[in-house]
């Protein structure tokens, strides 16, 4: 079964926003002069900020925000971030896998930028809502 | 200097403890667009069974990227943090992190190799009440990037 597919915007304000909050302040996440000059094509989404709105659509699509009983990512490619309101759109799709005898569903996720791969062998277990 | 296998299964004092603070878990939440009420109300949370706001299932990096520092800064292991890029993450779930909470992360090395000239280093971090309790198992995988 495929799940509604949901995207995020994701802006510099965004990236400004989750560094604060979560106190990675690794400059990639939001200096063009410093991403570049190692390596990077520009400023770069944190990788925890995709996990973490990936993470979004899994509570989501399971009706709690307590549902999330497992949940792991493989950062696949960087989410580039340029310096405009539009920023960068990260679409996720998932579908259920299995679904356990104790009432665990196992999703597959997908999570793309500009159509390409942002995370590999995403997977999220979820239990039902109490 | 490149990771060395013998480094796996070395293991980490646990961290002082860190209290998990109802404002922290709201200032997250909203970071990521995270509206669901049991983030932000407390009551809203009591209605699952909960003292206090819960926290979106990746909040725990918080605390375990902080703890992370005392194996990737480990002098013996050498990392060099410039070309750290995060490879892989994992949560694994007893029960949410909920506002209140006092927690310590116990860290253990499960996997440290390389290849192709990239080193690896997987990093399992136990996540624990102060008394013991287990709440979430992280698992954080870095990739140290060879010499181009």
């Amino acid at each position: 079964m495929e799940l509604p597919t949901k995207t995020y915007r994701i802006t510099r304000a965004d990236l400004v926003r989750y560094a604060g909050a979560s106190g990675d302040f690794n400059p990639i996440h939001w200096s063009d002069r410093f991403a570049t000059g190692v390596g990077l094509p520009g400023v770069i989404a944190h990788g925890m900020f995709t996990m973490a709105l990936v993470g979004r659509a899994v509570t989501d699509w399971a009706g709690a925000p307590d549902a999330v009983v497992d949940y792991n990512v493989r950062f696949a490619r960087p989410v580039v971030v340029p310096d405009d309101d539009e920023g960068a759109e990260v679409v996720v799709d998932a579908k259920v896998r299995e679904v356990t005898e104790d009432g665990l569903t196992r999703l597959d996720l997908i999570a793309t930028c500009g159509g390409e791969k942002v995370l590999a062998q995403a997977r999220a277990t979820i239990r039902a809502p109490r | 200097m490149p990771l060395d296998p013998s480094f796996v299964g070395r293991t980490y004092p646990p961290t002082a403890p860190y209290q998990v603070g109802r404002e922290k878990i709201r200032e997250f939440a909203t970071a990521i667009g995270a509206t669901d009420p049991a983030h932000h109300d407390p009551e809203a949370a009591r209605k699952l069974g909960y003292a206090d706001v819960v926290a979106p299932p990746t909040f725990p990096v918080l605390l375990t990227m902080a703890a992370s520092r005392q194996v990737v800064e480990d002098p013996d292991l050498g990392v060099d943090y410039s070309r750290v890029v995060h490879g892989d993450q994992r949560f694994a779930y007893v029960r949410p992190v909920v506002a209140g909470d006092e927690l310590v992360c116990a860290n253990e090395i499960e996997e440290a190799t390389v290849r192709r000239g990239h080193g690896f280093l997987t990093t399992r971090t136990e996540v624990t009440t102060v008394a013991g309790e287990p709440v979430v198992t992280v698992w954080s995988k870095i990739v140290v990037r060879g010499e181009e």
